[in-house]
C-alpha cells in the first residue's frame, strides 16, 4: 500500500471532509472528535457522493418510543436515500454483512517524524511542527 | 459476499447509459420565492395567497402531517451553491442532472403550494394557471429539453377544463396531471370530461404520487410514521388504477394514455392477477368491462420506475420487470428528492440494449410523442 501524505491535520475542520483524488479514486477524509477516517467518496448503494453525508450519532432504540444515541458524528448518512454506516470501517448499520464503504487506514504524524522518513512530501513546504493526515491506499 | 464498490458497479450499463439519451419522466422544479409567481397570479390571488395561504384537506397548514426524511425532501448535495431551494436553479440542476445524465428531455411535475389540495377551488385553479405559465417561462422556454404539464384540479372540472383549453391552444405542454388524492376514486364519471378531452386533444394523462387529500392515505388509516406513510404511495396508485380500469375508463377513452408517476411498479402483477381472477368470477357485476382487466393495464397504461424496488436477489426484480411488461416502464429519477433513482446504478439487474433502449428513452418518447 502506497502512503499519500495528503493535508495538514488543520485543513480539514473537525466535523468537516476534504476530498483527494488517489490512484484514480476520489476518496474523502473525514474528521470527526479529533479523529480522521477515509473512505471511498462514493455509497455503495446507487453511488452518491458521501462527501455530502451527514455525519450523525448511531441511534438505538429497545422499544418503541425509547431511544438511544450514542457515537455522535461517527455514523454516516447517505446524502440520498439514507443508508448509514460506521465511519470507522464503512460497514453499513442496516446489513453490514452485504454493504460496506471501501475505507482505509488513516494516520496522523508530525512534521518531524515525516522529515526523517521516506515520506517528505516536496509539494508540501514542511513546517515541522505541524501534523499530516496520511492515508494508505 | 460483500459488495463492496471501488469502481463504477456495472461498467458496461454505464457506458450504454452514457451512449444512450435518456428521458427523464420525474423532474421537480421548484418555486425560488413566491414572488416569482406573481407575473402570473392576478393582483386578488396574490393577495389570497399573503393573507391567507393554503386551505387544504388536512391539518397542519404550510407544512405535512409527516416529518420528511430530509429537508424539503430533497438530496443534500442538491441544494444549488447560490442559494434557493433544491430543484430551483436552473443552472445547477443543468450542471448535477441533465448535463450528465445526458437527458435527452426532462418532463417537468411541479409540486409546489400543495396543487392539487387545495380546498378553495378557484384559489387552486388560479395557483394552477400561473404554475402552468411559470413552467413554461422558467424552465420550458429557457431549456428546451424540459417539458411542461397541464395541471389541472380534477374536483373542480370546469375550472380544469378551461385551464386545459387555454394551455393546450399554445402547443407547449406534453401531458394533464391530475391528483392521485382526489375527492372520489379517480374512476368515476365525474371525471370523466378531463379524460375525454386529453383523449381528443391526445394528451396523456399523469398521475403524480402525493398531496394530501381529506381521506387518509391508506386503508388502515393514518399511519404514525414517515416511513410507513411512504408505502401508501403505492397503495394509493394500486387503488386509483383499479378504480380507473373497473369502472371502465379505457373501455370508455379507448385511446386515453394513462401514466402513474412515481409510484414505483413492484405492486402490479399482484393487483392485475386480482383483479383478472376476480373479474372471471364478477363479471356480471361489471358488464360494461369487455376484456380482462390486465388486458386494459397493458394497453393503456404506463408506470415510471422510481422508487424502483430492490428485491434481496437481482434476479426476481427481473421478473417483476417481465411481469409487468418491459413496454410499460418510463424511467425516472424524481430529481431533486431523497430517493432519487440514478440511472447508472437503479436497475440492478441486467437488462439488454434493446430493453435499456425502451425503458430510458423509447417508451417515453412513443407515449409523449417526442
Ligand atoms: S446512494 Fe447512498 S443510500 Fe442510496
Amino acid at each position: 500500500m502506497a502512503r499519500h501524505i495528503v493535508a495538514r491535520t488543520s485543513e480539514i475542520p473537525a466535523g468537516g471532509n476534504k476530498v483527494f483524488g488517489l490512484e484514480g479514486r476520489d476518496i474523502v477524509v473525514f474528521h470527526v472528535n479529533g479523529e480522521f477516517f477515509a473512505l471511498l467518496n462514493r455509497c455503495p448503494h446507487e453511488g452518491a457522493p458521501l462527501e455530502k453525508a451527514a455525519c450523525v450519532a448511531r441511534l438505538t432504540s429497545p422499544e418503541p418510543g425509547i431511544y438511544h444515541r450514542d457515537r455522535v458524528g461517527e455514523m454516516l448518512r447517505c446524502p440520498w436515500h439514507g443508508w448509514e454506516f460506521d465511519i470507522r470501517n464503512g460497514q453499513s448499520w442496516f446489513d453490514p454483512n452485504r454493504f460496506r464503504i471501501r475505507s482505509y487506514p488513516v494516520a496522523v504524524e508530525s512534521g518531524a517524524e515525516l522529515q526523517k522518513g521516506p515520506y517528505v512530501a516536496e509539494t508540501f513546504p514542511v513546517h515541522i511542527e505541524d501534523n499530516y493526515v496520511i492515508v494508505e491506499v | 459476499m460483500s459488495d463492496v464498490i471501488d469502481r463504477p458497479m456495472l461498467d458496461q450499463e454505464k457506458t450504454a447509459a452514457t451512449r444512450l439519451k435518456i428521458i427523464d419522466c420525474d423532474i421537480h422544479p421548484s418555486i425560488h420565492a413566491h414572488s416569482d409567481l406573481n407575473e402570473f397570479l392576478p393582483k386578488r390571488w396574490q393577495q389570497h395567497l399573503k393573507e391567507y395561504g393554503s386551505h387544504l384537506r388536512t391539518p397542519y397548514i404550510g407544512t405535512t402531517p409527516y416529518p420528511r426524511s430530509s429537508p424539503l425532501i430533497a438530496r443534500r448535495d442538491a441544494w444549488p451553491p447560490t442559494g434557493g431551494v433544491p430543484g430551483s436553479d436552473l443552472d445547477f440542476m443543468r450542471k448535477q442532472h441533465l448535463d450528465p445524465f445526458d437527458v435527452e428531455f426532462g418532463i417537468l411535475q411541479v409540486l409546489d403550494l400543495f396543487i392539487f389540495s387545495q380546498q378553495n377551488l378557484e384559489f387552486g385553479a388560479a395557483i394552477q394557471r400561473a404554475i402552468n405559465d411559470w413552467q413554461l417561462a422558467f424552465w420550458a422556454h429557457r431549456d428546451p429539453r424540459l417539458k411542461a404539464s397541464i395541471l389541472v384540479g380534477q374536483d373542480g372540472s370546469d375550472l380544469g377544463l378551461a385551464e386545459i383549453e387555454r394551455c393546450a391552444k399554445t402547443g407547449e405542454y406534453i401531458q394533464i396531471n391530475v391528483s392521485p388524492r382526489a375527492n372520489e376514486p379517480l374512476g368515476r364519471r365525474r371525471y370523466w370530461p378531463i379524460y375525454e378531452r386529453a383523449q381528443e386533444l391526445d394528451l396523456p394523462l399523469g398521475i403524480h404520487v402525493g398531496g394530501y387529500g381529506g381521506h387518509a392515505p391508506t386503508g388502515g388509516g393514518w399511519p404514525s410514521y414517515y416511513c410507513e406513510e411512504h408505502q401508501s404511495n403505492a397503495h394509493t396508485v394500486a387503488s386509483n388504477l383499479t378504480s380507473l380500469v373497473l369502472e371502465g375508463v379505457p373501455e370508455r377513452f379507448p385511446k386515453l394514455k394513462i401514466v402513474f408517476i412515481e409510484g414505483g411498479f413492484g405492486w402490479i402483477p399482484a393487483t392485475m392477477w386480482r383483479m383478472d381472477q376476480h373479474f372471471e368470477r364478477f363479471r356480471s357485476e361489471v358488464p360494461h368491462l369487455k376484456r380482462r382487466p390486465s388486458e386494459y393495464v397493458k394497453q393503456h397504461f404506463w408506470f415510471t420506475t422510481q422508487p424502483i424496488d430492490e428485491p434481496d436477489e437481482a434476479r426476481h426484480l427481473r421478473q417483476l420487470i417481465e411481469w409487468v411488461g418491459i413496454d410499460r416502464l418510463l424511467f425516472s429519477s424524481d430529481y431533486p428528492h431523497w430517493d432519487y433513482d440514478d440511472a447508472r446504478y437503479a436497475f440492478k439487474t441486467p437488462l439488454t440494449e434493446a430493453e435499456r433502449r425502451k425503458i430510458f428513452n423509447s417508451n417515453a418518447r412513443a407515449v409523449y410523442k417526442f
